[in-house]
């Protein structure tokens, strides 16, 4: 829990001039998980379906802090206002990212202007709207997505992500 | 959708994995790595007594951790014909580097060829040989026997002319001193090839004539200095995409000391943005000159400081040329050299007119003057000096370096802390081979020779003209042609005896034909029109030294099998030579045979001994392996306590010595602006409307020809892209992702619209290289004095030829510049 605030908040500071010096900043809306635990002997990871937020906790272009797959892995759900692929929700414009940069775990700041995510480690630029595709940066993979799911209440759930998340050789501790 | 992997978990490196030295092979800088392999059925656990960190993997890892690895650093491949898991991770203790990977080399691991994971399956891993009208796998025997035989109809003891070669002169990749070794050889002491060119340019011949006729070797410094200097200077270089970790692990540090960074380059790059970000605007200053105005800009600088007395009179009295003309002008040198004196008369170039030529204000001229040379608190200011394909590429390429290295000379800046005037670099270098001499100066302009029916035979070793060399429209179509007027005479002998079959070869060759032999790691697309094709390796597959832009030496271990019966290079050549010693035997041409003798290397480290160790007597496979990652710095003085003794920046007794000169003097190089020099340059300017400027990008370098075949790299940009103004595309009716005819009096490409705000008004930036859109296609055949080509200064029309496709259409087109959010 320690490390997952610090890192969120970290995430959403303004970046000094010169590197990564942390801030305080207001408790992130990190929600707890219900289930994290793998289950062996099967193909596929076994994800926890964790509920993040309803859809009404979401104004657009307003990013909402999140843990997924458990509250270590820092994450957002973003309203982009506009149908993107992978979107969800009613507008099909709900996606959800992971927040620690792929490269080497920086805390990703969200630009709302250009509706990216962007890294104050070493200058990586991600496009929320296209699927988290790095428009440049050192990262070797586009930013880990959720896979997402919104039931008959408006309740958001994540059920999965689509790359390893940075600092652990398995997204489901 | 952006491409994702879907990878949930990977592999854990455990405690006994074996663990190898690996230098980054994918750029100048050399990052150190290391390549941790393990047996296939086994992995090692989570709890911190079970992996090779010692790290408790249950839980999550902070930042820059050492315990982590992307799905990019890892792949199965065959170890002693046995597959291993094989991760490939940054290394926290090298100096170079510090832990940081970047997008192409933490990607060395997927993109090794894997039968099991399925990367890299357009790796060769057998000798092609054309028959029956496609290429026919083969032995080595057969394949070398073949060109053997061909060759040796066309080549005589005293005269080898009509063997053309391509051959990479570089380290890292499959270059390195082993294979530079070994081809150099066969070409230079077997044989005294004299048409030859480089992998990356048309002729045989150095890209830093003038700074070595200043006696100025162009890597002098350490990558330290940016972290100890007052001022860095980039010219026509973009580090942050192309010599990343030294951009992030060496300038950035020195920017946040407080270093001020002039950049001069025509276009706005990101490494600007970021030096922006580090330095405060107030300590950038941004130099966007006319392209190709490099030189007048330089010799304003030079002028106004020497008048101004900002330079180190102690220095020029003790290690420059005293008196007038050293080396006069003429075909071999494009400018004067000698003293201060003669340069500052030759290159006078008052700020105010330099300010019209270059299209920037007079006060930026002075502010760059006085944050390079202005003494700072009564002290000498320090300067670090960098340049790459830019100028070397650009306008001019003699008198421009010259008059950069002028400015490092004038104020005492090569061979001191902080300092240092040098190229970035593109490959590493790993450079040894017998004397080039013989080749000229200016050395024979290849491309154009073979444009103009000459050559019968030609061996390339890893160059692809067809993608990376200029007036590549009019080149591929008469190699198309040449050819496929051998692969005809061979297609009509099928079933033919060897005899039968070379003499049909020749014939077409007489005819005006030529016959194409291509070593390479993959087919290329020269490699279309090979006749014989042979596998080579790379780093990693072998054993392989190389040095980095510091001059840093190390030995990458083996980690892996190479595909199939692929070799290293240095024993590709080494076959070459022993079968052309048989053939000739064979023909009773046995003096000319006895040439081809000592070539019995069983391994790439035999060929290393053969070659450098004969010169650097210190420098051994074990003692380098023992150095690790960080290696010595060239070149090795000695060896003591158990270590290599290396020298971390050049000339520090300011003796120099690189032209050869017995007094150890620098020259000046007294080089005035001439315009536009290259020929057909002018008139292109005037004719079209877009500069078409060209070069690299963060993604797509120099290992580009893997990465052709790589699925992370590919899904960003199918195509090359061209970043344009926004009004600029109004005007064309262009939007976003939209292909684009470029063309002008020399050919036509295509590329993918990009939009850029930062692009000033007609003037354009192409991504060169690509594979889906040569960019050389319309680069006019101009050279300078010594045939170096002139790819910068391009220009041509634009015109649509297609909306954007559908490949296109899940892409960001969103601006490269990193904010601050
Ligand atoms: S900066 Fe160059 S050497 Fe270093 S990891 Fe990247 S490509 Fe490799
Ligand atoms: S940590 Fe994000 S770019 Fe390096």
């Amino acid at each position: 829990m320690k490390r997952c605030d610090r890192l969120v908040d970290v995430g959403r500071r303004q970046f000094l001039r010169g590197g990564a010096v942390a801030t305080a900043g207001a408790a992130a809306a990190t929600v707890v998980p219900t289930d994290a635990k793998a289950k062996p002997g099967t193909a596929l990871l076994r994800y926890p379906a964790n509920k993040l937020a309803n859809v009404k906790d979401l104004k657009t272009n307003e990013p909402l802090d999140v843990g997924y797959p458990d509250a270590d892995a820092p994450g957002v759900l973003l309203k982009l206002g506009k149908k993107v692929e992978g979107g969800v929700g009613p507008d099909g414009d709900i996606v959800g990212f992971s927040t620690v940069c792929p490269h080497k775990g920086f805390p990703l700041a969200y630009d709302g202007d250009r509706r990216t995510l962007n890294c104050p480690g070493h200058y990586s630029v991600f496009d929320c709207e296209a699927g988290g595709q790095q428009v440049w940066g050192q990262a070797t993979q586009n930013l880990p997505q959720y896979i997402l799911k919104v039931d008959d209440k408006g309740d958001i759930y994540a059920e999965g992500v689509d790359e390893l998340l940075y600092g652990r050789l398995s997204n489901v501790l | 959708m952006a491409y994702k992997r879907n990878v949930d978990r990977l592999p854990i490196i455990p405690k006994d994995a074996k663990k190898h030295n690996v230098t980054c092979h994918y750029c100048i800088v050399g990052c150190g790595y290391h390549a941790y392999t393990w047996p296939i059925k086994k992995e090692g656990g989570p709890a911190p007594g079970q992996n090779a960190f010692g790290a408790d993997l249950s839980k999550q890892q902070g930042p820059e951790t050492e315990a982590w690895y992307a799905p990019s650093m890892y792949n199965v491949v065959k170890q002693n014909g046995q597959d291993v898991h094989l991760v490939i991770k940054p290394d926290k203790g090298c100096a170079v580097n510090a832990g940081l990977g970047s997008v192409r080399g933490a990607r060395m691991a997927e993109n090794r060829r894997s039968d099991i994971t399925g990367t890299q399956q357009q790796r060769l891993d057998q000798p092609l040989v054309w028959r029956y009208g496609t290429w026919q796998p083969t032995s080595w025997d057969d394949a070398l026997d073949l060109v053997a035989r061909v060759t040796a109809r066309v080549i005589d003891k005293d005269n080898e002319d009509d063997l053309f070669v391509s051959m990479f002169d570089h380290g890292g990749s499959a270059g390195g001193y082993e294979n530079t070794w070994g081809t150099g050889k066969l070409y230079f002491q077997s044989m005294k090839v004299k048409n030859c060119r480089i992998h990356n340019r048309p002729a045989y011949n150095s890209e830093v004539h003038s700074s070595r006729d200043m006696g100025v070797d162009e890597l002098n410094y350490a990558y330290s200095d940016y972290g100890l200097t007052d001022t860095i200077m980039i010219v026509g270089a973009n580090p942050l995409e192309t010599q990343t970790n030294l951009f992030l692990n060496h300038m950035v540090p020195g920017m946040r000391k407080g270093a001020k960074v002039i950049f001069v380059d025509p276009r706005r790059t990101v490494s600007i943005n970021a030096a922006e970000i580090e330095a405060g605007k107030e300590s950038v200053l941004h130099l966007a000159i006319n392209s190709g105005t490099d030189l007048a800009l330089f010799n304003a600088i030079f002028t106004h400081i020497v008048e101004k007395g900002w330079i180190d009179k102690d220095f020029i009295a003790k290690s420059t040329f005293q008196g007038d003309t050293a080396q006069p002008q003429n075909a071999q040198f494009p400018a004067p050299l000698g003293s201060l004196e003669m340069a500052k008369a030759e290159c006078k170039m008052s700020v105010a007119d330099a300010a019209k030529i270059c299209g920037v204000a007079e006060a930026d001229i002075l502010k760059a003057a006085s944050w390079i040379a202005e003494p700072k608190d009564g002290q000498r200011r320090k300067c670090v000096t960098a340049y790459e394909k830019g100028i070397i590429w650009g306008n001019d390429n003699y008198r421009t370096i010259g008059a950069l290295v002028n400015i490092g000379l004038a104020t005492g800046n090569i061979g001191r802390e902080g300092g240092g005037v040098c190229r970035l670099g593109g490959h590493q270098e790993g450079y040894f081979r017998p004397s080039d001499a013989h080749v000229g100066r200016p050395a024979p302009y290849l491309d154009q020779l073979i444009i103009a029916g000459q050559g019968k035979v030609h061996h390339i070793w890893a160059n692809d003209h067809y993608k990376t060399t200029l007036n590549a429209s009019e080149f591929k179509r008469v190699y198309n042609k040449r050819t496929n007027m051998v692969k005809e005479a061979m297609d009509a002998r099928a079933g033919a005896t060897r005899e039968e079959l070379v003499d049909a070869i020749v014939g077409a060759i007489e005819a005006g034909g030529i016959f194409s032999v291509n070593v390479d790691i993959i087919h290329t697309q020269i490699g279309q029109c090979a006749h014989v094709i042979l596998p080579a390796v790379e780093s990693g597959e072998m054993n392989l030294t190389s040095m980095n832009g510091e001059r840093r030496m190390r030995l990458v271990e083996k980690y892996m099998d190479g595909p199939g019966s692929s070799k290293p290079d240095c024993l590709i050549a080494a076959g070459m030579a022993q079968h052309l010693e048989r053939v000739l035997r064979e023909e009773g041409r046995n003096e000319y045979a006895d040439q081809f003798k000592g070539y019995d290397w069983k391994a790439e480290e035999d060929a290393f001994m053969d070659g450098y160790n004969t010169a650097h007597p210190d420098v051994t496979y074990d003692r380098l392996r023992a150095m690790g990652n960080n290696g010595v710095q060239e070149p090795v003085v000695g060896f003591k306590d158990g270590k290599l003794v290396g020298t971390m920046r050049l000339y520090t007794d300011g003796n120099f010595t690189r032209h050869g000169r017995e007094d150890k003097k620098a020259l000046f190089c007294g080089g005035g602006w001439r315009g536009l020099q290259a020929p057909g340059k002018a008139t292109q300017k005037a004719n079209y409307k877009f500069l078409i400027n060209n070069g690299r990008s963060n993604i797509n370098w120099q290992n580009w020809f893997l990465d052709k075949d790589n699925d992370f790299v590919s899904d960003r940009y199918p195509y090359p892209f061209l970043e344009i103004n926004p009004e600029d595309m109004a005007e064309l009716g262009l939007k976003a992702g939209d292909l684009v005819e470029v063309y002008n009096d020399v050919g036509a490409t295509q590329a993918m619209t990009y939009p850029t705000p930062t692009a000033r008004r007609g003037e354009t930036f192409m991504l060169f290289g690509a594979p889906t859109g040569t960019q050389g296609n319309v680069i006019n055949a101009g050279v300078n004095e010594l045939i170096l080509p002139n790819y910068k200064q391009t220009w041509g029309n634009i015109r649509k030829i297609s909306d954007a496709p559908s490949t296109v259409a899940h892409l960001s087109f969103k601006s490269k510049e990193y904010t601050t959010g």
